[in-house]
């Protein structure tokens, strides 16, 4: 076993795509920062890309007391191989106790070759972190779809973990911070093995960073219908979600798929209109504050997870509803 | 030149909508559901079964597991698998995703000789998404994860759709290692005649001495695994009950709330 000793402070891992820094990069700052404080130790960020200098700034107005800047070309995209073995050979050098990365699909991709690389632990997709009496991590995460929260400790460092969007608030910027840029020198490698072509698609909507979602299921009858939704979602300045067998069908794009092979979404208010709530469009959706349910079954699940429910027709209700919300809006008829 | 050979690696999973969770003991109840092919794995194995379809080959299929887990193996080679390695011992179990990566990355190296290895996105039961990136690094070759679509295949390389947030049209070169979304196609489902046929096909079953030539066998399992379960929680269905508005007043009733609540602006 690596003597624990030796390890200290915490690294988060600063995402950038088309050098723009994905927000759960600020997020993992601000709780690291937290963690960083009551432990008495530094926080540190290692970020990826080219022309990143301005950038890395940010990243010490969220918190952060060093940044580690890798800048070079071969870096501007995102490539798995080459991102590893820059941020392997930091990791071994400054020994941080605790590595946090995003729960992105970039960061589920990069974090578990790093934890193998350095044959530690990896605890994917935590929703809380918890400090025990001794100062060691317990990373707290949903499993079996959703059904159980597990709490892991990790007996190697650094205690690696991805950390779910949205769980944890970033600090205020703050751009009188003082912090530390450290440019490290570029490992290339001539062939990594993959090469990015080019961007196929940009995402049509982010569902994830929506305060309102007006969600649809196999209660709608035709493609067509999600107009109400939609009719209804931006009335209230929100976006239209969708169960997945309406995206299967081709209804929707994906990118408006909520549950546990799409998206995982946390907004102030979700209404859920003919959709029964399998576990899987549970795991989800359930952290969102208040949760409506629109539907005819009086049994379906999605009640046992409503906060409120109306029992009925959506194709009656949905119209309704838009009508008295105009009423209250623009006060007319 | 020798043929294509990809391997699949599946894992056998309870069916999430029956299996019970005892939220009092904090004990999910595997008995209470059956098990199953991880569905995303049903993905990897189509894709593996497309490719075979164009450029022939061969797929060998692998899980670790416990010995009940054959019964997916066999679905597997219904499916058009051409072979099946259960990966089953008791100092497997306990395995967290390092091992299981160690493990399986292991049994690779044993089968040898191969071109493409496909895992599932995540499963539905671990729900990491780990052990396919861990795998392709244990071997040392590239990978893509989130692959929702392959555009063109050939012996030496793909080019893949991968979801990255924004979707990315990538390169991989061979041997290399991809994880596939649901999106990438739609299982097809075996036939009688190769469900039949399966029944009687043989399952190399292998246990951890089989690896020893390959691997540490003291990175299997329990021992092997850095992190550790300390305490599950079962979430109580939320005693806060929903409260169901009725009557014709039920829309206006709703529509309050979401005023009080400030949603309305
Ligand atoms: C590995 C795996 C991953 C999955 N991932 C996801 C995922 O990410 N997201 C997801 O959503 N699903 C996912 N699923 C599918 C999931 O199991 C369910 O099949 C799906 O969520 C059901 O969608 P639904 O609620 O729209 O349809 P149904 O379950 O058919 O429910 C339709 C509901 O509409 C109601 N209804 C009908 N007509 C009306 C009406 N006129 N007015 C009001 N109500 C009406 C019915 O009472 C019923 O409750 C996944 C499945 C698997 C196996
Ligand atoms: N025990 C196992 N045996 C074989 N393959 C596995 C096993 N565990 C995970 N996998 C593969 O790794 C993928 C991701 O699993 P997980 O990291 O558990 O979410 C799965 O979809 C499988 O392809």
């Amino acid at each position: 076993m690596k003597n624990e000793s030796e390890y200290s402070g915490i690294l988060i891992f600063a995402e950038q795509q088309e050098g723009k820094i994905h927000p759960i990069s600020f997020e993992l700052l601000g709780k690291g920062r937290e963690l960083a404080d009551r432990l008495g130790e530094e926080l540190s960020a290692v970020l990826l890309g080219h022309n990143m200098k301005d950038v890395a700034k940010e990243l010490i107005y969220h918190g952060a007391d060093k940044v580690y800047l890798f800048d070079h070309p071969s870096l501007r995209d995102f490539d798995i191989v080459l991102y590893k073995e820059n941020i392997v050979d930091l990791v071994k050098e400054i020994k941080p106790k605790f590595f946090l990365v995003g729960a992105t699909h970039l960061g589920r991709s990069l974090a578990p070759r790093v934890a193998a690389a350095l044959e530690t632990g990896l605890t994917a997709d935590c929703i809380d972190l918890q400090l025990d009496e001794k100062g060691d991590l317990i990373q707290i995460r949903p499993a079996f779809t959703g059904n159980i929260l597990a709490h892991i400790k990790t007996r190697t460092r650094p205690v690696m973990t991805t950390i779910r969007y949205k769980i944890f608030e970033k600090m205020k910027p703050d751009t009188s911070r003082k912090g530390e840029i450290i440019e490290r020198k570029v490992k290339l490698i001539e062939n990594t093995g993959t090469r990015v072509l080019r961007k196929e698609r940009e995402r049509t909507v982010n569902i994830s960073d929506a305060e309102i979602i007006v969600s649809g299921g196999r209660g709608l009858k035709k493609p067509e219908d999600f107009k109400l939704l939609r009719e209804l979602a931006e009335l209230l300045g929100g976006v239209v979600g969708s169960s997945r067998p309406l995206v299967d069908q081709g209804w929707i794009s994906k990118d408006h798929q909520v549950g546990f092979s799409g998206n995982t979404v946390k907004p102030k208010l979700y209404i859920a209109c003919g959709i029964s709530g399998s576990p899987q469009h549970l795991a989800g959706m359930r952290d969102s504050k208040i949760i409506v349910a629109i539907n005819i079954d009086p049994s379906a699940p999605i009640f046992r997870v409503a906060d409120y429910g109306i029992v009925g027709d959506l194709y009656e209700i949905v119209p309704q509803l838009i009508k008295e919300i105009k009423k209250r809006k623009f006060g007319d008829d | 030149m020798n043929e294509m050979h990809i391997i699949v690696l599946i894992k056998e999973v309870p069916d999430m909508n029956k299996v019970k969770f005892d939220a009092e003991r904090g004990v999910i109840d595997r008995s209470s559901a059956p098990g199953e092919i991880n569905p995303f794995d049903l993905n990897a194995l189509e894709t593996a079964l497309q490719i075979k379809e164009k450029l022939g080959g061969k797929i060998t299929v692998i899980s670790m597991g416990p010995p009940q887990a054959e019964r997916s193996l066999r679905d597997a080679l219904a499916r058009g698998a051409d072979r099946a390695i259960l990966l089953t011992d008791k100092r497997m179990a306990g395995a967290d995703t390092l091992a299981t990566s160690y493990t399986l990355a292991s049994a690779v190296k044993k089968v040898g000789n191969f071109d493409l290895i496909i895992c599932g996105e995540k499963t539905v039961d671990g729900d990491t998404g780990q052990v396919g990136p861990e795998v392709a690094e244990l071997l040392k070759i590239p990978h893509v994860s989130y692959v929702s679509e392959i555009r063109e295949v050939s012996r030496d390389r793909l080019i893949v759709v991968s979801e990255l947030g924004d979707a990315y049209l990538i390169e991989l070169k061979l041997p290399g290692l991809i994880t596939v979304t649901k999106d990438i196609n739609e299982p097809r489902l075996p036939t009688f005649k190769d469900k039949m046929r399966a029944r009687k096909a043989v399952i190399d079953k292998w246990t951890a001495e089989d690896l020893s030539d390959v691997a540490d066998i003291n990175k299997f399992g329990f021992s092997g695994s850095p992190t550790m379960v300390v305490k599950v929680i079962i979430p109580q269905e939320r005693v806060k009950s929903c409260q169901i508005f009725k009557g014709e007043n039920a829309v206006k009733d709703l529509v309050d709330i979401f005023e009080k609540k400030g949603v309305l602006k």
